[in-house]
């Protein structure tokens, strides 16, 4: 109950977000903060295969590309580039909608490897919503040039989703980057996404609500990510979560 | 298993007890997520990352020391600011005047095709005297000086320049509780106005964007830019030895598009204290590191998407206008033309603002386009019947000087091409824009009140003083 038929999931991101896929076709969606090389990985993974217009009803740009990756199809959603997605200009609430209610079959987070500690935040930010994360550590080549080490596997073991090094504008870790999508997208990669840890008032605040949010919203969402954002005193929240979870109801009623 | 389960607890209750929990911790809990969430970060960053700090820091931050420090950032700014302002009127003059004589020439050839043709006066008027000389103005005129300017600002940008000057002054922005973003659409305003109130959309705040909206025209636009540099360099440049006639001309320039962006700033810190009210934003300002410029890339940009663009727009706009004022200044009601009519009677309002009804009324048939005023204003000055070539900038001198003008009516016209209503594409977008009839007007009234007002006061402080 708590998932989308395939067909909802398509209609759901025909109508929502203006996004149209063939029958089978994965989403993957493009998150990262602005100058780490996004658009450059963008590029590189869909080549000519791109379509640009606006995000509906919002004077946004929105690029979708597609590639083909061992017999399978792939739609990629370039998010815009942002330092956060807590939903402060409209650029981070069409990020963060896409990635909280289009339900992409994985979200790519794209990082500077020359300031991981300031990217990671949206790094975060994006797993607190959902584990089908794959984080890009980018301009690995600008790094060796600043001196700076970037341990990988120890990255990898905290953040608990694949990581996977690049320097993109060169090609270097393009294959890998199309094998971890994949993986993520058939379900094979297992994830166990790290999670904030807040200070206490914080987390006594969410424990008192984290449950009665499951309880009215179901699985669908994190509740705790939903308590957070609630207790953030987030309004543009409040109205995409009841217009999104309007539609739901909706949809599974009419497959009933 | 697919039963709809009726939610025992609504969203909104969730929403008022999360209310609630917010406003016991003094509604901070937004400030400790977002400090929790890089403390996170840091922490893993700290395991992952291993720098090697090396003993020199490097060039970029140097560099940015140097070009955004409280104490060379503005005077760099200035220098940056008028060198390309000289590089473009020492670099134009020749090409100008080149263009400009090769085009009149073949204007002399048209009129004589026309009479072998046996077309009548009053079609080779319109087409050739009318049309055809408000184009080869315009291309001459503006031409060069744009495929100077250009290159030149967009090399700027792509050096990675533009960012710090938003950097330097943002908190001025802050000050007058505006956005640091509109000085980039500022910059855009230096190539078109209305590409300058479209680049607005950037500003996220909806009040900050008004006030963008509102201020860009203070920001000289290309079709002005040329206005200034010709009355410049021939009347405040004229006062010095030749010598130093382009030095003074940049200067002149320089402090003119100073005073716009002074003029910004008040009108700014105007609009927020009075109908727009409000906070201030914060906004995140990357420096992004400086890069290698590429040539081919600038070239294109500036040349095709700029030079071109604008310039293509100017004719389009010019050559029905030439042919209109060309039939206003020949067609006579009584002794005088229509457009000597005209004049006569906004004669009053300009003098009492130190210009006169010629070039008021210029002004006025500028509307559509503002490269065309100076040669709506030649054509009426020109159109009493002795038709003179104007191919360089010391005729034009001449000519202005006939019809009466001084220093006071040289510098009123420059402050009145600076403070002015914007032309109607401006205005079209600043509609689209806001979407209201009432911001647009204001767009609109604004500049075109202050202009009045500044050139009223100084017109009528130097005749009272006695300067001319």
């Amino acid at each position: 109950m708590d998932k989308l038929s395939i067909e909802e999931h398509r209609r759901m991101l025909r109508e929502h977000f203006g996004i149209t896929t063939t029958p089978g076709q994965f989403t993957v969606a493009l998150a990262g903060n602005p100058n780490v090389g996004k658009s450059t990985v963008f590029n590189a993974l869909t080549g000519l295969h791109q379509h640009t217009g606006n995000w509906p009803g919002k004077t946004v740009d929105n690029a979708q590309g597609s590639f083909t990756y061992l017999d399978s199809s792939f739609l990629m959603v370039d998010l815009p580039g942002t330092y956060s997605i807590l939903a402060h200009t409209v650029e981070e609430q069409v990020a963060r909608d896409f990635i909280c209610f289009g339900k992409p079959d994985a979200t790519l987070v794209v990082l500077d490897a020359t300031c991981l500690e300031r990217n990671l935040n949206l790094a975060l930010q994006v797993m607190e919503i959902t584990p089908k994360v794959i984080v890009c550590v980018n301009l690995m080549d600008e790094a060796v040039k600043k001196n700076i080490t970037i341990n990988i596997t120890a990255l990898q073991k905290e953040l608990g989703v694949p990581v996977i090094p690049t320097a993109a504008r060169n090609g270097i870790g393009l294959g890998d980057l199309r094998h971890a999508l994949y993986e993520m997208s058939i379900g094979l990669a297992l994830t166990n996404p790290r999670q904030i840890r807040y200070s206490s008032e914080v987390e006594t605040a969410i424990q008192e609500l984290a449950p009665k949010i499951s309880r009215c919203i179901g699985h669908t969402l994190s509740p705790r990510w939903v308590a957070l954002r609630l207790l953030d005193g987030d309004q543009a929240f409040i109205d995409s979560i009841t217009h999104y979870l309007d539609l739901e109801n909706t949809l599974q009623e009419l497959a009933v | 298993m697919s039963a709809i389960v009726k939610p025992m607890i609504t969203l909104k209750e969730i929403c008022t007890e999360a209310e609630t929990i917010r406003l016991t911790n003094q509604n901070s809990l937004g400030d400790k997520i977002v400090s929790d969430i890089y403390v996170n970060a840091e922490i893993i960053a700290s395991l992952a990352v291993t720098r090697k700090i090396s003993e020199k820091p490097s060039l970029d931050s140097r560099l940015d020391d140097i070009l955004t420090s409280r104490l060379f950032g503005f005077p760099i700014m200035l220098l940056l600011l008028s060198t390309v302002f000289w590089l473009t009127i020492t670099g134009a003059n020749i090409p100008s005047e080149m263009i400009g004589n090769a085009l009149f020439a073949f204007q002399d050839q048209l009129v004589l095709w026309f009479n072998l043709a046996g077309a009548p006066d009053w079609l080779t008027g319109v087409l050739v005297l009318g049309m055809y000389r408000s184009l080869a103005w315009v291309v001459a005129v503006m031409l060069p000086p744009m495929a100077i300017f250009f290159p030149l600002f967009t090399l700027l940008e792509d050096l990675g320049y533009l960012p710090r000057i938003a950097f330097n002054l943002d908190n001025m922005f802050k000050k007058c509780q505006a956005c640091g973003k509109q000085i980039l659409t500022m910059c855009m305003g230096f190539g078109c106005n209305a590409a300058g109130i479209v680049a607005c959309r950037i500003i996220d705040s909806p009040r900050e964007r008004l006030i963008a909206v509102l201020t860009n025209n203070f920001v000289p636009c290309n079709g002005r830019f040329p206005t200034l540099i010709a009355i410049a360099t021939i009347f405040m440049g004229g006062i010095v030895a030749s010598e130093y006639q382009t030095a003074i001309a940049s200067l002149v320039i320089t402090i003119l598009v100073m005073l716009g962006i002074a003029i910004t700033f008040a009108v700014s810190w105007a609009l927020s204290h009075t109908i727009l009210k409000g906070e201030t934003s914060s906004l995140v300002l990357e420096l992004p590191p400086y890069r290698k410029p590429q040539i081919g890339a600038i070239i294109y940009r500036s040349i095709i998407d700029r030079t071109i663009f604008v310039l293509k727009r100017a004719m389009i706009m010019a050559a029905p206008a030439g042919a209109i004022t060309w039939i206003l200044a020949n067609v006579y009601i009584g002794e005088l033309s229509m457009i000597a009519h005209l004049a006569a009677w906004l004669q009053p309002l300009g003098y009492a603002i130190g210009l006169d009804g010629f070039i008021l009324l210029a002004f006025i048939l500028g509307l559509p386009a503002n490269e065309i005023v100076v040669p709506i204003l030649l054509m009426s000055y020109l159109s009493s019947g002795q038709i003179l070539e104007v191919d360089s900038l010391n005729q034009l001198r001449e000519i202005l000087i006939s019809q009466g003008w001084t220093w006071l009516t040289a510098v009123c016209t420059l402050l009145f091409c600076l403070l002015h209503w914007p032309c109607t594409t401006t205005l079209l977008s600043a509609y689209k824009e806001t979407g209201s009839k009432k911001w647009t007007l204001l767009t609109f009234l604004i500049p075109t009140v202050i202009g009045f007002a500044v050139c009223f006061t100084v017109a009528q402080s130097a005749r009272l003083l006695g300067l001319v």
